[in-house]
């Protein structure tokens, strides 16, 4: 993770877009400027980049679902449960299936565990629109690409 | 039997909080009710569950976009169950 840089998932497990269920494994920095506000002197990952996370690893699952052909906006979050705390250095699965195959928007669910243990849960929407520019269609494929390949080395 | 309309006037009172006695044939979801356009992802999500069909909501909005005079075609409550309907139809035959 490079929590500044909003670069949440690091590598894709496991991923069907067909069914829509992904896996994806998170590695939590020991050090980020991040950390250095949240919190001073008891650096703790903040609730709402456990919930990009979640939203990343969904995103992920649509796109490959979507073939990169439309790109997936996160638009409501819905019951998020933060269950414990992320502190530097931990290892979080993030898992999401497909609610919902809308026209013009997705719903999944989404969990973060680690050590077997959940951390966070939510259900989060999506509109699903065209990409507003090749530019980020285009690092949105360099991306999934790198971390879809660190699974497979 | 519940009708159509009476189907998503509870959807649309339960997902927007509007009392169900406003929610009348006649009216608008948009500009009669105040309902945007992502409370109204919620509610035909709702609506995609409860009659188990995928409303062509992309195909909607690119048919509105062609031609704004068409808002009430797709979203005065009566239509919009029409076409619901024209949808649940083509599911089933």
């Amino acid at each position: 993770m490079l929590l500044e840089y909003f670069q949440m998932i690091d590598n894709v497990e496991e991923l069907d877009p067909e069914t829509g269920s992904i896996l994806a494994r998170a590695d939590v920095p020991m050090e980020s400027p991040v950390f250095e506000g949240h919190f001073p002197g008891s650096p703790l990952v903040p609730g709402v980049l456990l919930i990009e996370t979640m939203a990343q690893a969904s995103g992920f699952m649509l796109l490959s679902r979507l073939k990169f052909e439309k790109m997936p906006f996160l638009a409501n979050v819905t019951g998020a449960k933060m269950r414990t705390f992320v502190e530097p250095g931990a290892v979080l699965m993030v898992k999401a299936e497909l609610e919902h195959d809308g026209s013009g928007f997705a719903k999944t669910r989404a969990e973060i565990s680690s050590d077997g243990k959940k951390i966070c849960d939510s259900r989060l929407m999506f509109r699903i629109m065209p990409f507003p520019n090749e530019t980020l269609k285009g690092n949105m494929l360099d991306r999934f690409s790198q971390i879809s390949r660190s699974s497979a080395e | 039997m519940t009708t159509t309309f009476e189907a998503v006037a509870e959807i649309i009172s339960e997902t927007s909080d509007i009392p169900l006695e406003e929610i009348t044939p006649e009216k608008n979801a948009f500009t009669d009710l105040g309902i945007d356009s992502l409370d109204f992802l919620d509610i035909a999500f709702a609506i995609d569950k409860h009659f188990g069909i995928k409303i062509p909501l992309e195909q909607w909005t690119e048919e509105l976009n062609e031609n704004n005079a068409l808002v009430d075609e797709y979203f005065v409550l009566s239509k919009l169950c029409a076409r619901i309907d024209e949808v649940i139809a083509a599911k089933d035959a």
